[in-house]
């Protein structure tokens, strides 16, 4: 299968690894993986900021860069529910071929295991548009039954440790613009959800969405807090952590 | 404009305080969850209540007219008030020429949004607010933060003090046991001596011409249930159908609000008592306007049960007083841009638009959609800033020129890495007051992907 | 133009679409115990419930917990009380009642709520300015969701009725629940089979 891999541009300019590690676990589950070489971004900036024609440009690349894939992935929640969003008046024929990257490998890979090792606690942050837009987990606030497409994955990963968390998924108020325009309550969210992994014994964050990692992330580094953060990609491909970058298990108390 | 963003940071100030505030709101939305898990057609249930309320809003006009109809058959003196303006005026020509000088309320936020209580008092009226945290909220001379615990915001050592000034309890005491038996004697005796009492209306049936008011503390049934003369405010937009659909409802409205499975006194009121009288006064005040709106009359099937700001992480961590309206929260943030969308244009904005509000409304308001919509709205009025107009425009010329894009990336990616720290993160970086930048790799994906893969 | 015109006009010419009513099924589930539901529900609203064969059980049980000296108003046949309600001119009146008994004339046991019409209360103040109240409910006239009492209901064969589903309570301070806030500082239930 020939699928289209869609990098969003925050990761292609700032987290070029979790790229790689997608494509490499793509290629590692035997679809034929091209990427279109003229992407720069989905547009949600522009249209969460209230500019949504703005953003249609973003779109109009969209749409020529991957004619004529099989699928379109890409290592985003959020980026890949408003592509979605967007190409429902656009062209549902697309719409229909865009996946995030679990989801892709649950229900289109339906792959049975992984061969990867991780021996570390990991906390799964829920990213929201994922979780809520995509229905990659069921929300804890619905009554309905219980399915959690990247957590399934992460327990196929040997030796992990998946950490249950206070709040299981409250937003860790990253959210695009929201993160400068409305600064202190999202430090605040962040911060936060950092505390929750941490006094949890949580080693390292994962989440599907690399923009929740970079806000959490920069937090921590700030505040000097022993927690690293990995997108899924990276943990499912098998990177392993730097021997540099092991956290120490002395936390803050 | 109101500024959610600048009164958010005031708030946040006491850190103390919002992590109070949070986990009191945490654990509303925590028993909201355990009160709706033991209804195993939950979900059911909100399907039926929205199609109902779309049901309403698809024929509000005969609904009204039917309820009008009913109401008067049972004795009831039903008025239609255009605005605010007019709501309030109709209450004082009723309070004038019944002769009374004080009212007792239970809570109505419609009487908020109509500053009703202010009208009132500016005409000489006694006004008292009987639901205890409202009446706490009074004495402060504070609005409500929170439209089902309007004194969520106060510690009791707070509430304590104003108990002290107000109705003599003992200097520096705060047990809420002591504080509560206090009130209780203290609007014993305003109920007792009531001539008039005005409640709001949580559900009014057009089928029967009646109308139900929800309460824990039995304080609108003591007002309405003494005073001869009685008054119900009511928005139009909380008619019903027939009596059945409050099965749906009443299921839904408690759970979400605080997780109980029902309010403790649910009072259905259809002709006045013996020797009293009953008005019942129906209030649009915008809201006709607003079921014209395609993408927003959603809103109006709101039935004040607060679960969305229960569960909004931004509320949680600004307070109600943050968002500037009487409404605050997810639900106030899109009813207020319709009421004002230059005053308000801001509230949309105060989201991360994670969407658990959604999940939460018991009639399924599409919530964050909404907030989504409102932010085009504003855009297109020009209520936003020029200096975000600008960057967004930028931003969008840029993304859609692939060899710009890539040039401005790397050369940005450069910057990061040579320049001085005092270069990247001063005044001009908002991300970078409490956060590190990502590392500034040498290579972006698409480099990588050129020198291995092509 | 008047309000009621403006307000008509302004409706008619924004409402849009057709959506039409749903049926509303009943969700009943046979299988559930009645009884013990509606027990642990008034539990959970701080309310008490005894499961008795007569009335006689519940005049021992009133001489047990209140003194002659307090007024007692029966508004059931065969439940002793002290206070004739039909003396009364005011809601005010009744001010001094310490108990009221009254008739319940449906119990639902997903949530303790008894109904109550006007009939069975005569002034509508006795249920809330008493300081404490007792409910009679017959065992055939629980059942076991709100679908299924509005079903036995007449909302408006009245002028007035309430669901009390225990005693009236606030978490208005700092989230602490206390009980005896304006209304009945207890609630006790009896069923009679």
């Amino acid at each position: 299968m020939k699928v289209g891999l869609f990098i969003p541009c925050y990761i292609d300019q700032f987290y070029p690894n979790v790229g790689i590690a997608t494509l490499q676990l793509l290629e590692k589950y035997g679809a034929e993986v091209v990427y279109p070489l003229n992407q720069t971004c989905c547009g949600q900036p522009m249209a969460n900021t209230g500019f949504e024609n703005i953003g249609e440009k973003s779109i109009d690349l969209v749409v020529k860069n991957f004619h004529g894939m099989d699928f379109i992935v890409g290592p985003s929640g959020s980026c890949v529910l408003h592509l979605k969003e967007q190409l429902k008046h656009r062209s549902s024929e697309l719409q229909n071929k865009v996946f995030e990257l679990c989801e892709f490998l649950t229900d289109v890979v339906k792959i049975k295991a992984i061969h990867a090792e991780f021996p570390y606690k990991v906390g799964l942050h829920a990213s929201c548009h994922g979780l809520r837009g995509l229905g990659l987990a069921t929300p804890s606030e619905l009554n309905i039954p219980r399915i959690d497409k990247p957590r399934s994955l992460l327990e196929k990963v040997k030796r992990i440790q998946l950490v249950e968390l206070s709040r299981k998924d409250e937003c860790c108020g990253f959210g695009g613009t929201f993160a400068v325009n409305e600064e202190a309550v999202s430090v605040r969210m962040g911060n936060d959800r950092i505390e929750d992994h941490l006094k949890n014994g949580v080693e390292v964050i994962t989440a599907t969405d690399m923009s929740c990692l970079m806000h959490l992330e920069g937090l921590i580094v700030r505040q000097k807090k022993n927690l690293k953060v990995m997108h899924i990609a990276e943990i499912l491909n098998g990177n392993g952590i730097q021997k540099t970058d092991i956290p120490k298990k002395e936390y803050r108390k | 404009m109101i500024s959610h963003a600048k009164n958010a940071k005031g708030f946040l100030r006491d850190q103390e305080k919002t992590t109070w505030h949070d986990a009191t709101l945490w654990n509303a939305r925590t028993n909201r969850d355990r009160g709706s898990q033991k209804v195993a057609e939950w979900e059911q249930l909100r399907e039926l209540a929205s199609q109902i309320k779309n049901n309403v809003l698809s024929q509000l006009d005969d609904y009204l007219l039917q309820f009008e109809k009913n109401a008067v058959k049972n004795g009831a003196e039903v008025y239609w008030a255009k605005d605010a303006d007019d709501h309030n005026r109709i209450i004082g020509e009723i309070l004038k020429k019944h002769r009374v000088n004080s009212l007792v309320k239970s809570k109505s936020i419609l009487t908020e949004e109509c500053h009703l209580n202010q009208y009132l008092e500016k005409q000489g009226y006694e006004v008292v607010d009987t639901d205890l945290g409202e009446r706490i909220v009074q004495f402060a001379k504070q609005p409500p933060s929170h439209i089902v615990t309007p004194a969520i915001h106060l510690k009791k050592e707070e509430i304590g003090k104003l108990f002290h000034e107000h109705i003599g309890t003992d200097e520096g005491a705060s047990d809420p046991q002591y504080l509560t038996e206090a009130a209780r004697k203290h609007l014993r005796e305003k109920f007792l001596g009531s001539e008039a009492a005005l409640t709001g209306v949580n559900f009014a049936i057009a089928e029967t011409g009646g109308f139900v008011v929800c309460t824990n503390e039995g304080n609108a049934d003591m007002g309405v249930n003494i005073a001869p003369i009685q008054i119900a405010s009511m928005g139009i937009e909380k008619i019903i159908p027939k009596a059945e659909h409050l099965g749906v409802f009443l299921r839904l409205l408690a759970r979400s609000a605080t997780g109980q499975s029902i309010t403790n006194y649910t009072s259905h009121f259809h002709q006045p008592k013996p020797n009293g009288k009953l008005f019942i006064v129906m209030v649009d005040n915008g809201r006709s306007d607003l079921l014209g709106k395609a993408d927003f009359k959603n809103s109006l099937k709101c039935i004040r049960c607060g679960a969305c700001m229960n569960t909004c992480p931004v509320y949680k961590r600004s307070g109600g007083y943050s968002y500037g309206y009487t409404i605050p929260g997810p639900i106030g943030s899109v009813l207020a841009p319709a009421r004002d969308l230059e005053k308000y244009a801001n509230l949309p904005f105060a989201s991360s638009l994670c969407g658990a509000c959604t999940n939460v409304c018991p009639v399924k308001i599409d919530l964050h959609d909404q907030l989504y919509k409102w932010r085009q709205e504003a855009a297109k009025k020009g209520y936003i800033s020029t200096s975000k107009k600008w960057s967004m425009q930028m931003a969008g010329w840029v993304f859609s020129h692939p060899k710009l894009y890539r040039f401005l990336g790397s050369s940005a990616r450069l910057m990061l890495r040579i320049s001085p720290r005092f270069m990247i993160y001063n005044s001009l970086n908002a991300w970078g007051k409490s956060r590190e930048l990502p590392k500034a790799p040498k290579e972006s994906f698409r480099d990588w992907y050129l020198k291995n893969k092509n | 133009m008047n309000s009621k015109e403006i307000i008509l006009n302004k409706i008619r010419s924004n409402k849009a679409g057709k959506s039409p009513l749903p049926d509303i099924p009943d969700f009943r589930n046979a299988s559930t115990d009645l009884i013990q539901a509606f027990e642990n529900s008034l539990k959970v609203n701080h309310a008490v419930l005894y499961k008795v064969r007569n009335s006689g059980e519940i005049n021992d049980f009133i001489s047990k917990n209140y003194s002659t000296d307090k007024l007692i108003c029966s508004l059931v046949a065969g439940i002793m009380g002290n206070f004739d309600i039909d003396q009364v001119n005011e809601p005010g009146d009744l001010k001094n009642i310490e108990l009221a008994v009254l008739q319940g004339e449906v119990g639902v046991s997903e949530n303790a709520a008894i109904w109550l019409s006007e009939k069975s209360m005569k002034l509508r103040a006795l249920p809330f300015i008493i300081q404490h109240l007792i409910l009679i409910v017959n065992e055939s006239d629980i059942v076991e969701n709100m679908h299924l009492a509005y079903q036995k209901i007449e909302i408006d064969a009245d002028g007035y009725g309430v669901f009390i589903a225990g005693p009236s309570k606030t978490a208005d301070i700092e989230q602490n629940l206390v009980i005896g806030a304006h209304g009945a500082r207890s609630l006790t239930v009896f069923v009679i089979k």
